[in-house]
């Protein structure tokens, strides 16, 4: 729609205060329009104006903390990386991300979805614990396997994939696109050896199985980090498993400091640290 | 790997399965008059005739892969309806008991189809 | 911590219908289920209604006498078609749910070209692939036949 005559947009809000509405329910707050407000732009003067009580997640307003994530005419979105003008309406209808329970107005209880997201220890896992609490190096890694897993690591845990999911939508008990992405995401890391213990918390509905690739988790993604091809790329991995043809890698080694190496003629010592 | 990645990959192999003799299934039955085929409608007319009923009996191609189908539909069929049951989460009770009534169905049904499949081609072939 | 039970906020089954950016592939996904209980229902009846033929000539008349009928025609036209889209989407789910045709990981670089984009071709062709067998299957029930009634 071409905003370019629009001076006032309608903020369609839906409000819930615990203590004291029973169910959620819409409220309308008209609001000035100026080329290039976002959203969460919008939602401020509606709390100034309008509400004061208007409850919502907010933080870095530029796409990188996945705080703001809400309903926004009928899409999962950033409240912050959605300009008003890219709407097809002047009319904004903003709501709380759906599949979560909501706490106040548009703030959703996310603590379900990080709650998977631990148990699927997401971090480097590996039988070197020795290496892990005294580390003596970094871990040599190319580029190529980097490649398979640095798209899953932009993921900024905004919720908004687990809303757009159908079976996230039915099953509470499906772990959901985050968590199995983020476990993907471990498992393809070359310097991670957790594939096992991963594998057993990714039984029965809590893992990628009721997955049927709707695909919606990676259309909405405000990061592109496609959680879908995540999900299937483990399935394909776990399927190889079971019928004994995956290959298991060595976890990644720690890189030696090179060894017999003489000083070039001219080059000084470094300084002596200042900081005890 | 756990039973439930097990139970897939079975169901897609099994949906391998019956793409190809659903396949051959529906061709027989129902584009018969698309692709004319006199192996397995022998007598004419349409496939349910009695007629080409006894003559695919008397073979023993159609009681072994008939065999294989039946098998293959009843485990990816149920497999997919249980799944759909499940997902809307309506308890453990219901969960268990609706595991339970699908295994039984889908066995009891197994046993009949098979017999009958066997039983059908002793009986063409006395005819 | 705030331990808040919170307003259930959950979509259900409205989720197979809406919540996201309403893409062709959930409707796919919605579509699969529906052909495959339609076909999980008829299947457990044909299974006892096939297996008549081996109770003699005159159970099995009995048993076709008594799926006859208009009614039963286009009951079993729309098995027909059912079959069709779920095995034409079935072979395209075999591929993509095994990771071949989504596409390798990379570094996303906005506007995103996601995995879903990348299997756009087969589920185009799945669709060809069940539009094709529809037209065969149309052309057998009701135009080659030439009566209604087998």
């Amino acid at each position: 729609m071409d905003f370019s005559n629009v001076k006032e947009v309608t903020y369609r809000v839906r409000r819930f205060d615990p203590d004291r509405d029973r169910a959620p329910h819409w409220e309308e707050y008209c609001i000035p329009y100026a080329p290039g407000m976002t959203v969460l732009d919008g939602l401020w003067l509606v709390k100034e104006l309008h509400a004061p009580g208007l409850a919502w997640r907010s933080s870095c307003r530029m796409g990188v903390c996945g705080s703001c994530g809400m309903l926004i005419n009928g899409s999962p979105r950033l409240g912050c990386n959605t300009q008003i003008s890219e709407l097809s309406t002047p009319t904004v209808a903003v709501g709380p991300l759906p599949n979560f329970n909501i706490i106040k107005d548009l703030v959703p209880d996310l603590g379900p979805m990080l709650a998977t997201h631990r148990e699927l220890s997401p971090f480097i896992v590996r039988d070197d614990h020795q290496e892990m609490e005294n580390p003596s190096g970094e871990f040599w890694q190319s580029p190529e396997e980097l490649e398979h897993y640095l798209q899953f690591s932009y993921c900024i845990k905004c919720g908004c994939c687990m809303a757009a999911c159908p079976t996230y939508a039915t099953d509470p008990l499906y772990s959901g696109p985050m968590p199995l992405a983020q476990a993907h995401r471990y498992n393809s890391d070359s310097r991670d050896n957790g594939f096992a213990q991963r594998r057993e918390v990714l039984a029965g509905e809590r893992g990628p199985w009721r997955c049927h690739f709707a695909g919606e988790c990676s259309r909405v993604c405000p990061k592109g980090v496609d959680p879908a091809k995540a999900i299937q790329l483990m399935k394909r991995e776990l399927v190889a498993d079971y019928l004994k043809l995956r290959h298991a890698r060595c976890p990644a080694k720690v890189a030696e400091t090179p060894k017999g190496i003489t000083r070039r003629e001219g080059v000084p010592d470094a300084p002596a640290p200042t900081v005890r | 790997m756990t039973r439930d990645g097990k139970l897939w990959t079975w169901h897609v192999l099994a949906g391998v399965v019956i793409f190809v003799f659903l396949g051959l299934h529906m061709l027989i039955m129902h584009l018969d008059d698309v692709i004319r085929i006199a192996w397995w409608n022998p007598a004419g007319g349409h496939p349910i005739d009695w007629a080409n009923v006894v003559a695919r009996g008397k073979m023993i191609f159609f009681p072994i892969t008939y065999t294989v189908l039946l098998g293959a539909a009843l485990f990816h069929g149920l497999y997919g309806l249980k799944n759909i049951l499940f997902e809307l989460n309506l308890g453990t009770a219901f969960k268990r008991t609706v595991a339970l009534v699908l295994l039984l169905l889908g066995a009891g049904l197994f046993v009949y189809g098979t017999w009958a499949a066997f039983a059908a081609t002793a009986l063409a072939r006395s005819l | 911590m705030l331990t808040a039970k919170g307003y259930p906020n959950r979509l259900g089954v409205w989720g197979w219908v809406g919540g996201g950016r309403w893409g062709v592939e959930r409707y796919l996904y919605t579509l699969h289920r529906l052909t495959g209980l339609g076909l999980v229902f008829y299947f457990l009846l044909h299974i006892l209604v096939t297996s008549s033929r081996a109770f003699g000539e005159a159970a099995w008349a009995a048993a076709m006498g008594r799926v006859t009928g208009p009614l039963f025609t286009i009951g079993e036209y729309l098995v027909f078609l059912a079959f069709a889209f779920h095995a034409a989407n079935g072979l395209r789910l075999v591929f993509i749910e095994l990771g071949w045709g989504v596409g390798k990981p990379f570094e996303p670089v906005y506007p995103y070209k996601t995995s879903v984009d990348f299997q756009r071709p087969l589920a185009i062709a799945a669709l060809v692939l069940a539009a094709l067998l529809a037209a065969a299957g149309t052309l057998d029930f009701f135009v080659l036949h030439g009566e209604v009634t087998p």
